[in-house]
């Protein structure tokens, strides 16, 4: 189905601090893949990169290569509008618009051309569906989304992001501001849509990232450290400053 | 031990200041209650006064489009139709430029645009109003008769000097509104593959409409209120302009023009009275709407 993502020593830079210094990391598809590491070690950063979100943050610029298939997306070549349809993003609060449920999920769509209400009523659907958002909110479409629930709020955001039918999903600590039962909802549904999307989500929590992930990747100072399949990561880390870090030593 | 005895002394000395500071700002506070109460009704009952003293009937007074006080008839529309109409004006010229203004300095080049047009924008504040009126009157008001029929003079020349006077105003207000707005807003519409004017009339305009709307608001309230500068352009004609290019007048500018004419407790001086009246409640009416506004903006 869809390219598989890759990049290659990829470095982003703020001003003249180097945050991310030079990964290479191919995201294997249909899977979920975890970036861990202390604070400040660059996985965020390392996340918005795939996306270039972090073009909207003044001073800030990135270098290398950025692949999905034999295409580089890190080059003033790429229209940015066109490739955050194909790689979403959910972030740490949940930031619905102020407007109704129904029009935080058509916004996307209607801005990249659809105009019909009824295909735009079955995106709506289909997108709140694929979040397990449905049941919840299909008699209140129309209310604000504001009057959601943090958990509700965060799938709501999730189901903006499947609006516009992307192939990669990046999530950025999507449940580090949600309760015990929100979060576990949103594991729930990560696990449901691996299926049919290549999922990079950025966590806190060792224990999300054992539970969700096929691969983790562990981040230190700006570099991957170690990046192999999750169990054995957790079980069997070869390098001790990974060790360390998993088992909360540190960080 | 010795910390320990000092203690009660230390106690009544900080009791006496607290005592103290609070007296001082309750007086501050209840004089200024007794002013603004003693303003309002003192407009209130000279102006209630021509109509209750002076048998002045108020249906006259308010839809009465003739103003002739040698001829007793004090028919105030013309005043209040030249307020309405000019601050609406100024408000339709000065909005879209004001929150383009806004954006420019927030969203389009954050970097130099506020430190660039901040100071400019605390200057056009700062000037007084009779220097908008004067040079309304020797630059605007030629442009006008040269471009477009009439005399220059006018509704349109006092909307247009009003406008610039309220940029200010909409446009600080508009650039704090768009400041506040949380960034992940923004991030979520880039996010979904928006460009940037999707985002800001997707996503940022509708969220800080209600505070530009008080912008809007508060900048129509200057305007309504504001005399001198729209007294020098706009004509003072005492009737209801039939064109934008017309002479005209408006309650404050009456006001002004007239007050030193009439003798206190005669029929003109009370009708000028009941003019005040109406910029006061007009005041209020603007006050509230711009509460409501900012309740709405909580949900």
């Amino acid at each position: 189905m869809t390219d598989t993502l890759r990049t290659e020593n990829l470095k982003v830079y703020y001003g003249e601090h180097e945050a991310v210094k030079g990964i290479d990391m191919t995201f294997a598809e249909q899977s979920v893949t975890a970036l861990i590491g202390p604070s400040g070690c660059g996985k965020s950063t390392f996340l918005r990169s795939l996306n270039r979100m972090n073009d909207e943050i003044p001073g800030s610029r990135q270098t290398g290569n950025i692949w999905i298939g034999d295409k580089d997306i890190n080059s003033s070549e790429t229209d940015v509008t066109v490739l955050r349809q194909k790689i979403g993003m959910v972030w740490q609060r949940p930031n619905p618009f102020y407007k109704s449920i129904y029009e935080n999920i058509a916004f996307g769509p209607k801005y990249h051309g659809i105009k019909n209400r009824k295909q735009l009523d079955q995106i709506v659907e289909d997108s709140l569906r694929k979040a397990a958002l449905w049941d919840e909110v299909k008699d209140r479409l129309h209310t604000s989304a504001l009057s959601l629930s943090g958990g509700q709020q965060q799938r709501l955001c999730i189901a903006r992001a499947l609006s516009v039918n992307p192939d990669i999903l990046l999530l950025d600590e999507p449940a580090s501001a949600l309760d015990p039962i929100s979060t576990s909802k949103i594991e729930e549904l990560i696990g449901e849509l691996k299926k049919s999307l290549t999922i990079v989500i950025v966590t806190h929590n060792m224990q999300q990232a054992a539970r969700v992930s096929d691969f983790t990747a562990y981040f230190y100072l700006g570099s991957l450290m170690e990046y192999n399949e999750t169990s054995i990561i957790f079980t069997n880390p070869s390098k001790p400053n990974t060790q360390e870090y998993i088992s909360g030593r540190f960080g | 031990m010795k910390s320990n005895q000092d203690t009660p002394l230390l106690l009544r000395k900080h009791r006496t200041e607290e005592w103290i500071g609070r007296g001082y700002t309750t007086i501050c506070v209840l004089f200024l209650i007794v002013i603004i109460i003693s303003i309002v009704y003192f407009v209130a009952t000279k102006g209630i006064s021509t109509f209750a003293i002076n048998n002045v009937s108020l249906s006259d007074f308010l839809f009465g489009s003739t103003w002739s006080p040698d001829d007793n008839k004090f028919g105030a529309l013309p005043f209040i139709y030249g307020s309405f109409l000019t601050s609406l004006l100024a408000a339709v010229i000065a909005s879209p430029l004001s929150v383009c203004a806004a954006l420019f300095m927030t969203e389009i080049v954050p970097s130099w645009g506020k430190k660039l047009l901040q100071p400019v924008i605390e200057l056009l504040a700062g000037i007084p109003s009779v220097v908008y009126g004067f040079i309304g009157l020797s630059i605007l008001v030629p442009f006008m008769r040269d471009t477009f029929p009439g005399q220059g003079i006018g509704v349109a020349a006092g909307a247009i000097v009003l406008s610039i006077m309220i940029l200010p105003t909409i446009t600080s207000i508009a650039t704090d509104a768009l400041g506040a707005l949380p960034r992940n807003l923004k991030e979520a519409s880039y996010g979904l593959g928006a460009t940037r004017w999707q985002t800001i009339y997707g996503v940022i305009i509708p969220t800080v409409l209600p505070s530009i709307l008080t912008g809007v608001v508060l900048g129509m309230a200057r305007a309504f209120g504001e005399a001198l500068a729209v007294q020098m352009v706009i004509g003072n004609a005492p009737h209801i302009p039939t064109s934008l290019f017309e002479s005209a007048s408006t309650l404050t500018s009456v006001i002004t023009l007239n007050m030193s004419n009439t003798v206190m407790g005669s029929v003109q001086n009370n009708a000028l009275w009941s003019m005040a009246m109406i910029l006061m409640l007009m005041t209020f009416v603007f006050v509230f709407v711009v509460r409501l506004l900012e309740r709405r903006h909580k949900l």
